[in-house]
């Protein structure tokens, strides 16, 4: 290990970082704006509403976000109108290729995660609130989303983490966010393993952020359900449940050696 | 008329290369995170210590990253190794890249399948005085199984797509040739939809499969419907 070499390194390795921070958060926020009305069109019961919604995260899941963003990146200037709307100032630029593929990307996997997350919904809360006169957008405002939102939580920290991670690939449309910035000092000073390891390790302790962040917020959340629970004997499905019992049963620890 | 400008059968020999990498980084992955999923619930200090940071590393950095430090960084190991230039071989470098982080996810899958089984089973088990690998292959493998199927489903059509980021140090994969035709022809919309159209197709065909395989594992189970 050369660690001059990695101290020599790490101004421009954080300058990446802050990039793919930014890259990161403003994907991640474009995909809950755009994922918010297509979670509640996919939920709809009419064909009509929810069908588009399942054509489009199911285009988007089902190819490499790598593919989608070459396709946008490379793809779009081919296309003659795109070139004459202004649309092109957008679209020549890599950083908003890189910005549009990640959101469209982002908003697919969180529209399915939210609308997950409204699905289990009790329904005997929705039926309080139409009981109360409730108007669908209001019990929505109000019951619904709140109530989704906490649902879905878990699965959307592991998204974000993801997305996180996946702004890497903005590296190949020359973006030097971390990745790319690693990979250009890498090019320059032919010693992968320094430079390539610190970036990892800044990805690690972001996403260590990230992670805490998340499980702090989904604690917050379900602050007012720990009465409940306490008084209903303190049945924790996660912490009390059989899983940890299993965790130590002898037996099936000397199975699995 | 030539197929696609003449790219029709490389297209062809790139999809069928990304499904070599998928299946091969898929198998090993498994045994990765069976070896994994029984270092965590066995309970040995050291090796619950090194799966646990193992899962806790691969799964923090991007997965493109661990591909550059396992080409790259193979490459210098392998010539300071032997004392001359060896360049690693793409498609080991892949499979090798994406058989860990496939392994990593994997272990956590199996490690809730394992927990999942219900321990009456292995008490009735020791009753009927099965050995312990008996008790393994006939009792925890099978309902195990059916308990990380789904997981196991989600985790092989995201290395399925994974694959892509493996053109990036130069396999010869469909997403390569799709950049290669796309630069020869100077029509990129055309050549990555085509690569889009086959990922999606990939991706359709294991989703029924799953769904096949979902059901098969689970005809022992009673429905009250």
């Amino acid at each position: 290990m050369n660690w001059y070499l990695v101290i020599d390194a790490m101004p421009r390795l954080l300058s990446g970082a802050l990039l793919t921070l930014q890259l990161a958060a403003l994907s991640v926020l474009a995909g809950l704006v755009i994922a918010l009305p297509l979670s509640l069109l996919r939920s709809s019961s009419s064909g009509v509403l929810s069908r588009p919604v399942l054509a489009y995260t199911f285009v988007f899941r089902g190819t490499p976000l790598l593919v989608q963003l070459f396709v946008i990146y490379y793809g779009a200037g081919q296309i003659e109108w795109i070139r004459t709307t202004s649309a092109w100032i957008i679209l020549r630029e890599p950083y908003w290729c890189a910005l549009i593929a990640f959101s469209l990307n982002n908003a697919a996997y969180t529209t399915e995660i939210l609308r997950g997350g409204i699905r289990a919904v009790p329904a005997g809360e929705v039926e309080a609130a139409k009981a109360l006169g409730m108007s669908y957008a209001l019990r929505t405002r109000r019951i619904v989303l709140p109530i989704a939102f906490r649902l879905a939580l878990p699965a959307y920290a592991n998204e974000v983490v993801l997305m996180l991670k996946a702004s890497s690939l903005a590296s190949t449309i020359t973006i030097m966010e971390l990745t790319g910035t690693s990979r250009k000092i890498v090019a320059q000073t032919f010693s992968p393993y320094e430079v390539f390891i610190s970036a990892a390790l800044i990805y690690l302790a972001i996403t260590f952020v990230v992670v805490k962040a998340f499980a702090r917020l989904e604690r917050h959340l379900a602050h007012h359900l720990e009465r409940v629970e306490k008084n209903n004997g303190g049945t924790d499905p996660v912490h009390k449940g059989p899983v940890q019992e299993l965790d130590r049963d002898p037996v099936l620890q000397r199975e699995a050696r | 008329m030539t197929l696609l400008q003449g790219f029709g059968d490389q297209i062809i020999a790139g999809a069928i290369t990304t499904l070599q990498v998928a299946l091969t980084s898929l198998v090993l992955g498994i045994a990765v995170g069976l070896c994994g999923a029984m270092a965590k619930v066995n309970g040995i200090g050291a090796l619950r210590w090194l799966a646990d940071g193992y899962t806790t590393i691969v799964r923090g950095i991007p997965e493109l990253l661990i591909i550059l430090i396992l080409y790259f960084g193979g490459t210098v190991a392998l010539t300071a190794l032997l004392g001359r230039y060896v360049e690693v071989d793409a498609f080991a470098a892949g499979v090798f890249a994406l058989t860990i982080v496939f392994g990593a996810y994997a272990t956590e899958v199996f490690r809730a399948a394992l927990l999942a089984v219900p321990r009456s089973q292995i008490e009735a088990a020791h009753a009927l005085a099965l050995s312990r690998a008996l008790t393994f292959r006939l009792v925890i493998l099978p309902q195990m199984w059916r308990y990380a199927l789904p997981g196991l489903g989600n985790l092989w059509l995201t290395l399925l797509k994974d694959t892509a980021l493996i053109s990036v140090v130069g396999l010869e994969d469909l997403m390569r040739k799709a950049s290669v035709a796309a630069g020869a022809t100077h029509d990129p919309l055309t050549f990555y939809l085509i690569a889009a159209a086959l990922y999606l197709t990939f991706t359709s065909v294991s989703l029924v499969g799953l769904a096949l395989l979902e059901q098969r594992a689970g005809r022992g189970v009673r429905i009250s419907e």
